[in-house]
């Protein structure tokens, strides 16, 4: 195997991993802003008792975000030196900038949320709560800023082999910047809110703390419901964007082998690409000219377009754009759903309703990856477009064996980072909204809680 | 000099301050990371002490990762030297770090391997704290490097006297501010025993900066000549000297502020006798300079505007929530 494959593959773990924690964070921090509000106003406890459930949730979500990030910072030196002398007059600084305008503040107000209710005053824990959902929010625009450069890069020029900026602003704001931005945080909040409706949905369905769930769920079910139908509208403009900047990825997404006017939306299919051909193909007529410019005659570029050495693989963006697709779709059904239960007043009731909530938890995690695979496979063979082939990013001096051996050892931390915290989060849901609550297996997990003192053994 | 070297100066300066900050701020957590079952006695004196860092480590790491992400961004050739070249050796910085992260969480409620996260923690925090002063010495005394800047040593080359004296060094001024913090935020018997941890730890300090002072007057002789140096000397001598002398007279406080002290004077007495080099190489003429492994005027520039924006308001809320959660640690704060 080749360096630059075990590179890769060892980025898409560590990436892909990685990208589990912080679409999570930044649903629940709207979740916990939106409790925190309703809480300065209502002055109920309830919102306050639902709210610190989320933030315990979240805590764990943040450190386990915080320790697979590290890993990605440390990539581009350690696997991809070639790509970091290349473009690090560009890249280093959004990295740079994350740190030092959201990273900072992210952590240091997560610290005052998980620790500080009773250390600081309603209105600085209100401020907490609005900047941590500020700081990962701004987080994610400084990540999305960087890898929308190699998507679609701006404001520099080749000096000597080198990327050197001209523009910081165009750079910044390139192409594609704005549009994945909002994708990817619309994928973010119903992830997050999913999992909450989740978590709701399994206490109403258990019969626990059924006030409490009650509000957990209509709250999440309310920004699930908003941002799944808003999804549609960024996706289209996502597509869009990559049609006019990237056109050969969107020939890759829709397995469109060779230009044509009046190009059909491939439904299903099973691209090959020796053949040039897909294979048991279900496609509606002209329907992918329609959605890229509004006319069922547009000119869409395939992939006889372009040099066979400058285009993507086809199966894996194919197949990940279209399940992205599908489980959008089921998302917006299930927000239709959920609105006309929620208007009739029986959102909690319908038991079929809270169990299809709960089985699709795992579905927006599969999208967000799913859609993050399209995009990166989807812009090969470059690391960074019509700059950088990632054949020549990768490090020099990195002996196969180096990252064959790192490869194995991240897979084994991660998943025992990963059975740990399936087993912590499980616990923090069972124990439910009673922060004192001993709710742990072997009790009967009926509504009665025993509060234990929060002595020195208690809690860590 | 041009507004680039200026500005590369600058960046110098910034960077090395970044990583002072980190070793200050981080620095507590990671020595007492490594001294947290010794220093306590039973289950509720170590929760006493996990407790006292557990608001803020988090907040303390994005200093490494700000200052790793400005090393990229000012000097892309230097970051990606040493973090290809030191590879293995920083891959295990990065497992640690990793574990470290997620232990204190899993420790508290991943009961079944409870044992297991408290050993990731001692472990993560030890390697880094032993590690990173290594790969300082490293690039400090000389690596082979090639005409390409890319490093031509393997792991082994990493581990010569001067790295290592370097690295037991800044172990044992980890160790130090770590039982300085914990007397800080602790009572009774165990604020006693941190505290005469951190004074052996003072001594050992001592002892450790005075092996490092001859390994660099064997392995880089010209460095003995900067009279900077010599000032940073001296100031690492009197910070230590008041330390202890604060120890004493119990001003928990003060002795905390002094290891801090004993931090930023290593540092500069380092970037004194390193400047204007990043990566020394063996071959003085491959070395990595600020000049030479630089960004763009204009990007030194954007990152200098981000950083006089950022910085201030960072230090500024970072001491707000220091003050938050400031005296002893409460039985009834809230836990994880």
């Amino acid at each position: 195997m080749s360096p630059v494959f075990l590179a890769r593959l060892q980025f898409g773990l560590t990436a892909g991993f990685h990208f589990l924690f912080p679409p999570t964070t930044l649903g629940l921090s709207l979740l916990i802003l939106i409790l925190e509000s309703l809480y300065i106003r209502k002055k109920d406890e309830i919102y306050k008792d639902v709210s610190s459930f989320l933030i315990r949730i979240l805590g764990v979500v943040f450190v386990m975000g915080v320790a697979t990030g590290i890993a990605l910072e440390f990539a581009f030196g350690n696997n991809w030196s070639a790509y970091s002398r290349a473009v690090g007059d560009i890249f280093g600084a959004p990295l740079a900038a994350e740190g030092v305008f959201s990273f900072f503040l992210e952590s240091v107000f997560i610290g005052i949320l998980v620790f500080g209710r009773r250390r600081v005053s309603p209105r600085a824990y209100w401020l907490s709560a609005f900047l941590v959902f500020f700081a990962s929010h701004l987080s994610g625009l400084w990540i999305i800023i960087a890898n929308s450069w190699m998507q679609t890069p701006a404001g520099f020029a080749m000096e000597g082999g080198r990327a050197v900026l001209t523009n910081f602003w165009q750079a910044a704001f390139n192409p594609s910047t704005v549009v994945r931005f909002v994708h990817t945080v619309l994928g973010g909040w119903i992830t997050g809110s999913l999992v909450a409706a989740g978590i709701a949905a399994w206490h109403l369905l258990k019969g626990r703390s059924r006030e409490k769930a009650g509000l957990l769920l209509r709250s999440s079910v309310i920004v699930f419901a908003v941002t799944a139908v808003l999804q549609l509208g960024s996706g289209h403009a996502h597509s869009v964007q990559v049609t006019r900047t990237q056109p050969e990825k969107m020939a890759a997404f829709e397995a469109l082998w060779q230009t044509q006017t009046g190009a059909p939306f491939t439904i299903f299919g099973i691209p090959d690409e020796k053949a040039e051909k897909t294979h048991l193909a279900v496609r509606i007529p002209r329907f992918l000219s329609f959605l890229v410019g509004f006319d069922m005659n547009a000119m869409v570029r395939g992939l006889d377009e372009f040099p066979k050495d400058e285009r993507p693989p086809v199966f894996l963006p194919f197949a990940g754009y279209h399940l992205m697709i599908l489980f959008g779709l089921i998302f917006i059904a299930m927000a239709v759903w959920g609105g006309i239960l929620g208007a009739r007043k029986k959102l909690g009731e319908s038991h079929a309703y809270l169990r299809l909530i709960i089985l699709a938890i795992p579905l927006p995690y599969l999208a967000n990856e799913l859609g993050w695979i399209a995009a990166e496979v989807g812009r090969q063979p470059w690391a960074v477009y019509r700059v950088l082939r990632t054949a020549d990013a990768a490090s020099k001096v990195v002996p196969a064996g180096n990252i064959l051996f790192t490869l194995i050892a991240f897979t084994a931390i991660y998943a025992l980072i990963a059975a740990a915290g399936i087993s912590v989060i499980h616990r923090l849901v069972r124990r439910g909204f009673d922060e004192h609550a001993a709710g742990r297996e072997g009790q009967s997990a009926g509504r009665g809680t025993v509060p234990t003192p929060a002595g020195p053994g208690g809690g860590y | 000099m041009g507004t680039w070297d200026l500005l590369r100066n600058v960046w110098f300066i910034l960077v090395g301050v970044l990583l002072a900050g980190y070793s200050i701020l981080d620095g507590f957590d990671l020595g007492l990371g490594v001294l947290f079952p010794f220093l306590a006695k039973n289950e509720a004196e170590k929760t006493i002490l996990v407790r006292s860092i557990g608001p803020v480590w988090d907040g303390n790491e994005v200093w490494l990762l700000t200052g790793g992400g400005a090393l990229f961004a000012a000097f892309p050739h230097a970051y990606a030297t040493v973090f290809s070249g030191f590879y293995l050796a920083l891959m295990l910085v990065l497992f640690s770090l990793i574990l470290r992260a997620v232990s204190l969480e899993f420790r508290a409620h991943d009961r079944a391997r409870k044992k297991l996260w408290e050993g990731a923690f001692v472990v993560g925090s030890f390697l880094p704290a032993l590690l990173f002063g290594v790969a300082l010495g490293n690039v400090v005394v000389g690596v082979p490097l090639d005409a390409q800047m890319e490093y031509a040593g393997n792991f082994f080359t990493l581990l010569r006297p001067l790295p290592l004296v370097f690295g037991v060094l800044g172990l044992a001024a980890f160790l130090l501010h770590g039982s300085a913090w914990a007397a800080l935020k602790t009572t009774g018997a165990l604020q006693q025993r941190a505290r005469r941890t951190a004074l052996t730890m003072t001594a050992l300090t001592g002892i450790c900066y005075l092996l490092s002072f001859g390994a660099v007057w064997i392995y880089l002789p010209r460095a003995v000549k900067s009279i900077p140096a010599w000032i940073f000397s001296a100031l690492v001598w009197l910070s230590l000297g008041l330390l202890a002398s604060a120890l004493k007279k119990r001003k928990d406080g003060r002795a905390f502020a002094f290891s801090s002290l004993v931090f930023l004077s290593l540092w500069g007495n380092v970037g004194a006798i390193h400047y204007p080099n990043l990566v020394r190489a063996t071959d003085p003429a491959l070395s990595l300079t600020i000049t030479n492994a630089s960004s763009s005027a204009l990007t030194l520039k954007v990152m200098l505007i981000i950083a006089l924006v950022g910085m201030p308001l960072v230090i500024g809320y970072t001491i707000y929530a220091y003050r938050v959660f400031k005296g002893k640690v409460g039985v009834d704060d809230a836990g994880y």
